[in-house]
């Protein structure tokens, strides 16, 4: 353990009165402090929408339920899909980049600290606004609630003809809002990112993580911008009479799609770039191997963000396109296997010689590689568009993009939380707890995601409230409900294990890890403005020369 | 997967389920099958190999007590290894590419034989008319087409159109599927190649009552198909005086949006009730039409459709007998 690079003592919070301790974290404009407040919120959300999930699972455990109204369970979804994306993933892998960017690149804070609190409290008083649809919603007509249009949100539903009432409004004023804020800590993220990288630390250089995160501010910035157009129109056409949508009056419903998937695919990467990042921090680490291949694993990063921005209309393979435009996409799609394939063999390639550590974290991210082998997989045959035309809007792509979005994201960002929880408590998390987690979310999981695949097969479309007997789908149903009971209990543990750990964990020290970013070399949690001393690096994994001077990465790279 | 135990597999799909993609009945529904067990087959392998080697390396490269203390050795990344991993996968997506776009083109891009079945498919919340233009039939919810032939295919062309929001059509043994968009006609054809009754349901959310919009598809022979369009085809065969339920039908607002053909009644909201009787369900395949369950519906659709878009007319109890007769004759 080296200690030039930081010469602080472990410092610790003086108790204050709570309101004083309030007004410091709604006023704060500290990257790590916001990075915690992004994912607490993602935290808050991520069992709200987990609670309009199990209800939807409890009205399809068997035919002909009559537990919620079409009505309820319609509202349920666009909830909990609006909920997932914009209100926990997003906020989620924000708050990660936040808390982590500064400390791994050398800076003090984030480029523009005042815009990061202005993006956090955009992005938060989003999440509130589509909530209080459920007080407010029935507005002026006494139709609607919460939006029940679908997180998609196809034309013309959303006209004032089909959804009349508020809930529409809800759903388009808070993504409106959150979309700012959003671009925002895109900015933010590139400019920390371009501008505050310490001495010694070129573009090659910087963690993967850097590279990932900066990779996912060029997409927010490319991709959100459409999204925040296609809601500018819907309110246009909605209250100042336009027709870009209105169907009824020439408008298009396919550009509300051409709209919604140029955001809606990307997104997808914009989410998944980040949980790479995670994976491609803590494998190494637990695998105690330098990453392999790191120029090939940022080409292949670059290389997704682009092709991921030509790929959107695999999603509307069933809207009618020429089998010309049809063929494209099918290309285009099955184009962006090959950057992920080359990301999973490098990963694959940094296990192999090494001596893995089965810590909670590495068990998240071998079973993130796992599924996500998967979810590709299942992604390549909908890339098929003829396979596709059977299988979207089936259960099938519903068990496909939850691999992806829980299997994928989720995963790594639970190893994500376990692996920089001392970091950022300064307590080490308990290791029992966090295994006992890690089988139930498994076996929950599995029993949930996997079959799920089977009633899509059998022609199930997604987005029903009640289902007939006698169309072979009751048994699969009645085992996807079953397995929320074990993710529910996981994420029980989980929440018990960091409340416990945060006050009565062992104490962490700066580096529990054995690990060779940066931020392991200050203190757990980091002091105000990171680093007493601004470090100088010489290679992709400083702390990894300090520890061996004699031989250094530099010697290699 | 062994050639003989997916032949079991698939032999055994329709006892599974009525909608399985995997039992196919119709060429476009079996083009699509073949190039989906390619695509399975390939992805299937990739999956093998690659657990397999995700497997050896957690078991082998497991920390040991032996290495303790010691780091192993440190590598950086092969040039010869990446190349491999970015080649074969590319190779393998121009074969998949190539596979689908012939399937793309073999179903998209096929002819309309002049002695193709035509009908017009409108979408509407939360039902479907069918129109058969050259043929003078209007009907709702119960699609009749022949069965084709292989060696002589009377396919059927569906012209889709929505009235109102989004639908999709999906009945999966017969073809996959194509959403009815407003503003934006869709095709879609199959060509049966057995008789019977086939599933389906719409499958682009759109509203309320998305679940209970279901399809059923009743592919006839020939001789059947042409009796039953001639049934289709006259007007409602109504002999005797004017009955009451008649009367009431015909005094409320049922005639705003239902047709009776040959009476007053023209509506085109709702669906066409002129040969209501020759059809096995009602409320789009919500319930099946038996007499106590058309009562029910009458009195209030929201019974089992709650969102459906047809009000209940608050009929008193001897006026919805009346009205239930009178729809009972409309065979």
């Amino acid at each position: 353990m080296s200690t030039q690079t930081i010469s602080l003592p472990e410092t610790y919070e003086a108790s204050r009165p709570f309101v004083e301790q309030l007004h410091q974290w709604v006023t704060t404009v500290d990257h790590k402090r916001l990075g915690l407040l992004y994912i607490f919120y993602a935290l808050l959300f991520l069992v709200v929408g987990g609670i309009e999930a199990t209800i939807m699972r409890i009205q399809l455990i068997r035919p002909l339920n009559t537990f919620v109204s079409p009505q309820v369970f319609n509202r349920m979804f666009t909830m909990h899909g609006t909920t997932m994306i914009f209100f926990v993933a997003m906020p989620l892998v924000f708050g990660f980049a936040n808390y982590l960017l500064p400390l791994m690149i050398g800076a003090r804070d984030m480029a523009f600290p005042r815009l990061n609190a202005f993006s956090f409290w955009m992005t938060a008083f989003g999440g509130f606004l589509l909530y209080f649809s459920f007080v407010g919603g029935d507005g002026l007509y006494g139709a609607g609630n919460a939006p029940d249009v679908g997180w998609f949100a196809y034309a013309p539903l959303t006209s004032q003809t089909f959804s009349p009432g508020h809930s529409t409004d809800f759903w388009t004023l808070s993504l409106l809002v959150s979309g700012f804020g959003s671009i925002g800590t895109a900015i933010n993220i590139i400019a920390t990112v371009v501008c505050l990288r310490c001495k010694g630390m070129t573009l090659g250089k910087m963690p993967l993580f850097a590279w990932l995160n900066l990779t996912m501010g060029g997409l927010v910035i490319m991709v959100v911008s459409p999204l925040t157009a296609a809601q500018l129109m819907l309110m246009v056409d909605r209250y100042l009479g336009g027709h870009f949508f209105d169907t009824q009056a020439g408008g298009s419903a396919v550009m509300w799609m051409h709209f919604f998937w140029v955001f809606g695919h990307p997104e997808v990467y914009v989410l998944v770039i980040p949980a790479f990042a995670f994976a491609s921090e803590i494998i190494p680490v637990f695998s105690r191997k330098a990453i392999f291949g790191y120029p090939v694993m940022v080409a292949a990063t670059v290389g997704i963000g682009f092709i991921s921005m030509s790929v959107w209309a695999h999603h509307m393979f069933t809207v009618g396109m020429s089998s010309g435009a049809n063929t494209f996409f099918v290309l285009s799609t099955m184009a962006v296997a090959v950057p992920t394939g080359i990301k999973i063999f490098n990963w694959l390639a940094t296990m192999w010689g090494g001596q893995i550590h089965f810590t909670v974290p590495m068990l998240f991210c071998i079973a993130f590689l796992f599924q996500f082998l998967i979810a590709g997989l299942t992604g390549v045959m909908q890339a098929a568009a003829p396979f596709d035309w059977q299988l979207t809007a089936s259960y099938f792509v519903v068990a496909h993009f939850h691999y992806v979005i829980v299997g994928g994201i989720i995963f790594a960002s639970f190893g994500a939380f376990y692996y920089w929880f001392p970091k950022m408590s300064g307590r080490m998390y308990n290791e029992r707890l966090g295994q006992l987690h890690f089988w139930l979310f498994l076996i929950g999981f599995h029993l949930t995601f996997d079959f799920m695949h089977v009633p899509g097969l059998l022609g199930m479309p997604r987005r029903i409230y009640t289902y007939e007997p006698g169309r072979g789908w009751d048994i699969w149903n009645l085992i996807v409900t079953i397995g929320v009971v074990f993710q529910g209990a996981g994420v029980l543990f989980f929440v018990a294990n960091m409340l416990w750990s945060r006050f009565r964990g062992a104490l962490a020290g700066r580096d529990p890890w054995d690990a060779w970013t940066l931020e392991w070399s200050t203190s757990s949690p980091p002091p105000d403005y990171n680093f007493a001393r601004t470090p100088e690096v010489r290679s992709r994994r400083p702390l990894w020369d300090l520890k061996h001077p004699e031989d250094p990465d530099w010697h290699y790279e | 997967m062994q050639p003989s135990l997916m032949a079991a597999f698939l032999l055994a799909a329709p006892y599974l389920s009525p909608t399985n993609i995997f039992a196919p009945a119709s060429t476009p529904a079996q083009s699509i099958l073949d190039l989906s067990v390619f695509v399975l087959e390939v992805t299937g392998a990739i999956f093998v190999v690659v657990f397999a080697l995700l497997a050896y390396a957690v078991v082998k490269y497991r920390k040991r007590r032996s290495g303790e203390g010691r780091e192993p050795a440190q590598v950086y990344g092969s040039t010869q290894l990446e190349l491999a991993w970015t080649v074969v996968p590319v190779l393998i997506v121009v074969v998949l590419f190539l596979a689908a776009a012939r399937v793309i083109a073999s179903i998209q891009n096929a002819p309309k034989p002049a002695n193709a079945v035509e009908v017009t498919v409108i979408g509407h919340q939360f039902w479907w008319e069918y129109r058969y233009p050259s043929l003078k039939v209007v009907t709702a919810n119960e699609l009749h087409i022949p069965v084709s032939d292989p060696l002589h295919p009377t396919p059927t062309f569906l012209t889709l159109l929505s009235a109102d929001t989004d639908h999709s059509f999906w009945v999966p043994r017969l073809a996959g599927k194509t959403d009815l968009i407003p503003n934006h006609p869709n095709s879609l054809w199959m060509d049966p190649h057995e008789t019977g009754l086939f599933l389906g349901q719409c499958a682009q959310y759109c509203g309320t009552q998305h679940a209970l919009m279901l399809l059923r598809v009743y592919v006839q022979t020939r001789e059947e198909f042409d009796r039953w369009v001639r049934e289709q085809s006259r007007p409602a065969q109504i002999s005797g005086p004017v009955s009451e339920g008649q009367k009431i039908f015909e005094r409320t607002s049922c005639i705003n949006c239902h047709a009776v053909l040959g009476t007053s009644a023209n509506g085109r909201f709702g669906p066409d009730l002129t040969h209501l009787m020759s059809r096995e369900t009602i409320a789009a395949g919500a319930a099946p039409n038996t007499p106590a369950n058309l009562r029910r519906w009458i009195q209030d659709p929201n019974t089992f459709k709650p969102g459906s878009k047809m009000p209940a007319m608050g009929l008193s109890d001897r006026e919805l007998d009346e009205v239930t007769q009178y729809l009972e004759t409309l065979r």
